[in-house]
């Protein structure tokens, strides 16, 4: 009897323990849910005055200033413009560390790079920003004398520094993955090193590199300090990297440092640029996720 | 002739590969070089000391240091048990090919990657506004706790994964309950690789700057806060005000800043890496 009683009770903590644990699952759920929540009502009075097309693709962004004019183009244009300088750069880049590290390096140079790669992920966006500032400006400008003091190219540099070490480890991640016998296949063939790196390993992780990329956007995308110091905060739509511009997290960075008051159009206009940056990033982090989350290839 | 062209390319690659490697351990050392370069002049025990200030020379970071401390251990409060929990559900509860779990840690990984200024927007509107916890440091623990949640989850769910099953076995075929499992066996084995985890997103949250600006850290505090609900300023927040500025001496000031958190951030990986390699039994893969 007072075994079974034992046994009840045990079977009760249990039930208890686990659905006190599934709350807080449940509540991973409910971050994102509030996100969208607060997003969406805190946007609505912005919409209810600004017509969305209005928004999306008007040319001009001056919220702070009279004639008020919401065109979001200027910050997305500023923000693509770092992405793309950033990718440029970080891309081969990473592409080149990773199949280093998977295909030639000895397991010693793997422990040193390694964690010379994961030191340059830890260190904070905020000592990128002043490093762009205090030391890649000087020294652009003594390349292009012209440059204006923040500008997009010193940001796009040093944010793809900053993406660097991720791109490199999810493509050596995506690399490892792929069998050995496809690569021992191909150098029986009388492939060289060269040849099945270019013709096996890479076309096999393609959509592992894909989705690397899509990941590696989307953090370019909400990178906010480095380009806040370093790019500037003039809504300028140009594809010329050497002058000022004016990314869409830098702005919400801007407004919530000046006084405007709550309430008004310019403090919503925060949450509708928010909006737009939540749903750009959103949806390349789904994509990139649902690609890496698929099962390895398995051995043959 | 054909081979001998497929041996340029061969080397070419390799040697390219290299060489872009041994790159970025240049770009770091220039990164540490211009930084100390910059900022070693005014590292002093003084400047641990003093309070802000509008003169340079006379400018120091306890404020932002004693905020630094409170954010963190609040923040570490919050988001540990949560992190914590979740994973233990996910990784020994849950049936992982049920749907609805896979839409979990789905989201979880989109959480990861969402903008910190989104977490700052979601914290302004939510902590300060709508709970009337103003411009405080409980607003912004809060803040940052969502804000590493996610990295708490994905570590320690690694680290629960790497504990053999057979350890969960020999429990079970003693009759222990789940929860008996968990606690007593699976927990305390994975207690390195949580630990090494908890204190990786501990350094994380330590240099986050952008949701704290937007929940309202001020950069001139001239008092040390003594209670949750008092203003703070934070080691980031402090370096950006400086950053920001336009004299030369203040750039100066914001290198010494970072001269002091890169030390505190590198400290907290070395400890992390020994907690790896001296007490992980069980490693995933």
């Amino acid at each position: 009897m007072a075994k079974k009683r034992l046994s009840q009770k045990t079977k009760r903590i249990d039930l208890i323990f686990k659905l006190s644990l599934f709350v807080f699952v449940v509540s991973t759920l409910v971050i994102t849910a509030s996100v969208i929540a607060i997003l969406l009502h805190e946007s609505s009075d912005f919409f209810n005055t600004v017509p969305l097309q209005d928004f999306l693709f008007g040319t001009r962004w001056a919220p702070l200033l009279e004639p008020q004019s919401f065109g979001v183009l200027p910050l997305v244009s500023g923000t693509l413009l770092i992405v793309f300088g950033a990718i440029l750069f970080a891309l081969p880049t990473g592409l080149l560390v990773a199949t280093y590290l998977s295909e030639y390096a000895s397991d010693r140079t793997r422990n040193i790079i390694k964690p010379i790669l994961e030191i340059l992920a830890g260190i904070p966006t905020i000592v990128y920003g002043f490093f762009a500032l205090t030391f890649i400006t000087p020294m652009l400008r003594l390349v292009f004398p012209e440059i204006q003091i923040f500008n997009a190219l010193s940001g796009a540099i040093v944010v793809g520094i900053m993406i660097l070490p991720m791109i490199a480890s999810l493509c050596d991640d995506g690399f490892r993955a792929i069998p050995r016998s496809l690569r021992e296949g191909a150098y029986g063939l009388g492939a060289n090193t060269f040849e099945v790196i270019s013709q096996i390993v890479i076309p096999s992780s393609a959509s592992r590199i894909g989705a690397a990329i899509v990941l590696a956007v989307s953090r370019a995308i909400g990178e906010t300090m480095a380009v806040t110091l370093a790019a500037g905060a003039t809504p300028n739509m140009t594809i010329n990297p050497l002058e000022s511009i004016q990314t869409m997290t830098a702005y919400i960075v801007q407004v919530s440092l000046g006084d405007t008051p709550a309430g008004g159009i310019e403090y919503q206009t925060c949450y509708a640029v928010g909006i737009l940056l939540f749903a750009m990033t959103f949806m390349m982090n789904i994509l990139g996720n649902v690609v890496l989350s698929r099962p390895k290839l398995e051995g043959m | 002739m054909k081979s001998s062209k497929r041996q340029i390319m061969n080397s070419a690659f390799a040697i390219s590969c290299k060489a872009v490697t041994w790159m970025s351990l240049v770009i770091l050392a220039v990164l540490l070089f211009h930084i100390f370069k910059q900022g070693y002049e005014f590292l002093s025990f003084d400047f641990l000391q003093n309070l802000p200030s509008r003169k340079a020379h006379k400018a120091g970071i306890k404020t932002a240091l004693v905020g630094t401390l409170w954010v963190v251990s609040l923040t570490a409060c919050f988001a540990i048990p949560f992190g914590v929990a979740t994973a233990i559900y996910l990784q020994e509860y849950a049936n992982k090919k049920s749907l609805f779990i896979r839409f979990i840690k789905i989201n979880i990984a989109n959480l990861a990657g969402m903008p910190s200024i989104i977490y700052g927007l979601l914290g302004l509107t939510l902590f300060v506004r709508y709970f009337g916890f103003d411009r405080s440091i409980l607003a912004g623990s809060l803040t940052l706790a969502l804000l590493v949640l996610p990295v708490i989850i994905i570590t320690s769910i690694e680290a629960i994964k790497a504990v053999p099953g057979s350890i969960r076995y020999a429990a079970f075929a003693m009759g222990a309950r789940r929860y008996q499992v968990v606690l007593g066996q699976v927990l305390p084995a994975a207690l390195p690789g949580i630990m090494t985890g908890i204190i990786l997103s501990i350094s994380r949250v330590i240099g986050e700057t952008a949701p704290l600006l937007i929940v309202g850290a001020m950069s001139y505090v001239a008092f040390l806060p003594e209670n949750a609900m008092d203003m703070f300023t934070v080691l980031p927040v402090q370096i950006y005000n400086w950053a920001g500025r336009p004299s030369e001496d203040f750039h100066s000031l914001a290198a010494a800043g970072i001269i002091v958190l890169l030390g505190v951030l590198f400290s907290m990986n070395f400890i992390a890496v020994i907690i790896r390699k001296k007490f992980q039994r069980y490693k995933s893969e």
